[in-house]
């Protein structure tokens, strides 16, 4: 038995294994390595350097990229903080009422727009905005980046609230607590990893949005993914891999301790 | 609040009447009537479904009745939410936080009611004296063993000083020695603080050994209330000498009944006199229940009711002897005996042929 489900007798497993994450990581490895290029050009390698991290915070462009990056963090942290809120009050709304006729549809509605391609959703958010007449600028995106996050914050705020049985705001309530110290002295605290594990990947996800931002920012109003578009548009500098490496990190570490975060499952 | 209410039904604890609970096209409870008296270690008895958790949720709050009430020391609780009831729970899974330490999780209700922290803390402190588990005050939870999680559970449910501590089958995850142990505690704990204990078990030697009184429930009703002995040697029905201990049935017809004296008659014919049984009237076929440790084996008749029997087999159980043996009419007896009575009672070997008496009053009519 043991020897028909070992997938590594297939022939070329070995193989096929190291291609696949030769194809997946082998441009993430190239650009990381060539962001500390001493070299201006993007393909010929000369040494060791920093200098295109430098010239990503003092170069000509630094200004640009500095008002993208500040108006990015802006809004993932506005954007990440608002889905997650919601999402979180979606979760204890659907999950701790008990059964209603619509639950799984509701689950379903909720989860739905994950599927959806991003330029649909992107088209049809400018088709509304344009619509309602709203201004484009920061607020159309930080509206944009809500909407998209909500399911992303959702998923591990629920799979989080469905693995915490009913007995421990049972027992909040038969030792007195009312219901809203049930909810902040209990629930909360014990849903905690999932909502910071929702938090994260809200704002990770909405920091590097490209499509919708695209479509619904004004003109003159980038983000970080946007200015970098922009910048390539002209032609790959050094600095864009800098740039890309530093968001590559960040988005490493982010996805690192949403992870550690959510395995740290107290009620087990 | 209290004035208004009735003498006799203020001096029990609890007081269900006519309680129906209904799920959907399920009934969960058939009409329960039920007074718990104060100071009482009453234990709900009863498989799984019985009913037994869904009257312990009621009585704590979690569900209401659809039909009836229930009164706590003459105040109907109607749809009182639980965190108004003085009425305690200790759960099956125990249900301790685990965010908090362990004293916080035994002063949490305390806190709920209003104490200060430090008073909840000394309070906390001194149940966890009380389940010898100071050492551990500072811990999680999860770092604690199930025997130890349970007593944390215990002194949490005990801390607030309810009126009523209710017991969801506190020992069911506890391995056997463990739960030995904690039987004792537990019936030592409701001495001591003397608050009303209401324990639901589906563990009949558990419910035996600690409780005042028993109900034993099936199918959303009550079979048999009583003492533990009482309802071990005078089972109302067929239920409830069966799911309490062991038991031989024995179909017989009803002959006469003499007052408190009942006659009647095997299938063979061979006649049995025992207590008469409100609900068993003359000419009735019914069963008589007689436990193994009541029925003895000798080599001649110890009275005219002795049967002739045939030793099919003898089992050595450590403690006892068990035997079982095939009466000439047919059914088969279990016979049972301790190991201390060895020099009395003569051990038969297989096949051999003997005669099975009963002790005086053994037998029992069941009214179904």
């Amino acid at each position: 038995m043991a020897r028909r489900s070992d997938l590594r007798a297939i022939p070329g497993f070995r193989a096929l294994t190291l291609l696949c994450l030769f194809v997946l990581y082998a441009p993430l490895i190239v650009v990381t390595i060539y962001s500390f290029n001493a070299s201006a050009s993007i393909t010929s390698w000369e040494g060791l350097s920093l200098r295109w991290y430098w010239d990503v915070f003092t170069g000509p462009e630094s200004g640009k990229f500095k008002t993208a990056a500040a108006n990015s963090f802006l809004i993932a942290i506005s954007a990440a903080t608002i889905s997650t809120t919601i999402a979180t009050l979606a979760a204890t709304g659907m999950i701790r009422t008990g059964r209603f006729r619509a639950r799984s549809l509701s689950f379903g509605l909720i989860s739905l727009p994950l599927m959806v391609p991003e330029i649909v959703t992107a088209v049809a958010t400018l088709i509304f905005f344009n619509a309602i007449a709203l201004e484009r600028g920061l607020l159309s995106i930080l509206i944009a980046h809500v909407v998209f996050c909500i399911p992303f914050a959702y998923l591990p705020i629920s799979a989080r609230m469905q693995g915490i049985g009913p007995a421990y705001e049972e027992a909040a309530l038969d030792l007195y607590a009312t219901k809203r110290q049930t909810f902040t002295r209990i629930l909360l605290p014990l849903m905690a990893p999932g909502i910071v594990s929702g938090y994260l990947l809200a704002f990770i996800v909405s920091l590097d949005d490209f499509i919708i931002t695209n479509f619904v920012k004004g003109a003159g109003v980038e983000t970080l993914p946007t200015a970098i578009f922009g910048a390539v548009k002209r032609g790959i500098q050094p600095n864009i891999m800098a740039i890309s490496t530093l968001l590559l990190g960040l988005s490493i570490l982010l996805v690192t301790l949403s992870w550690l975060v959510s395995k740290s499952d107290t009620t087990k | 609040m209290q004035t208004k209410m009735p003498e006799t039904s203020s001096q029990n604890a609890i007081d269900v009447q006519n309680a129906v609970k209904r799920f959907g096209n399920f009934t969960a409870l058939k009409q329960i009537s039920l007074a718990i008296a104060d100071n009482e270690f009453f234990t709900l008895l009863g498989p799984s479904g019985c009913g037994k958790t869904t009257l312990l949720r009621i009585i704590a709050g979690f569900d209401e009745v659809t039909e009836g009430s229930v009164r706590l020391y003459g105040e109907d609780l109607g749809a009182l939410p639980p965190n108004r009831r003085p009425v305690n729970t200790v759960f099956q899974s125990y249900a301790l936080f685990p965010h908090m330490s362990v004293l916080q999780n035994v002063g949490f209700g305390l806190e709920m009611l209003g104490s200060s922290s430090t008073e909840a803390r000394e309070c906390a402190g001194r149940m966890l004296e009380l389940v010898q588990l100071s050492q551990f005050a500072d811990r999680r939870p999860g770092q604690l063993s199930g025997g130890q999680q349970q007593r944390v559970a215990l002194a949490r449910a005990l801390a607030p000083q309810p009126k009523l501590l209710l017991l969801d089958e506190p020992l069911s995850a506890l391995d056997l020695k463990l739960r030995k142990a904690m039987r004792i505690e537990l019936k030592h704990l409701q001495r001591e603080t003397g608050i009303t204990f209401i324990f639901v078990t589906h563990d009949q030697e558990e419910a035996l050994t600690m409780s005042d009184r028993i109900a034993v429930m099936s199918e959303g009703e009550l079979q048999q209330v009583g003492a533990a002995r009482e309802i071990y040697e005078r089972p109302r029905n067929r239920f409830v000498a069966n799911f309490i201990g062991d038991t031989n049935l024995l179909e017989v017809t009803v002959d006469r009944i003499e007052g408190a004296r009942a006659t009647c008659h095997l299938g063979g014919g061979h006649a049995l006199s025992c207590e008469a049984v409100d609900g068993v009237r003359e000419g009735a076929r019914v069963h008589l229940s007689v436990r193994p440790e009541r029925l003895f084996a000798t080599a001649e008749p110890a009275g005219p009711e002795a049967l002739a029997a045939r030793v099919v087999e003898t089992v050595f159980t450590g403690t006892g002897i068990t035997s079982i043996v095939e009466l000439e009419q047919g059914p088969r007896l279990t016979l049972r005996s301790s190991n201390s009575e060895r020099g009395n009672r003569r051990v038969f070997e297989q096949g051999a042929a003997c005669f099975v008496n009963m002790e005086a009053g053994a037998g029992r009519l069941l009214i179904d």
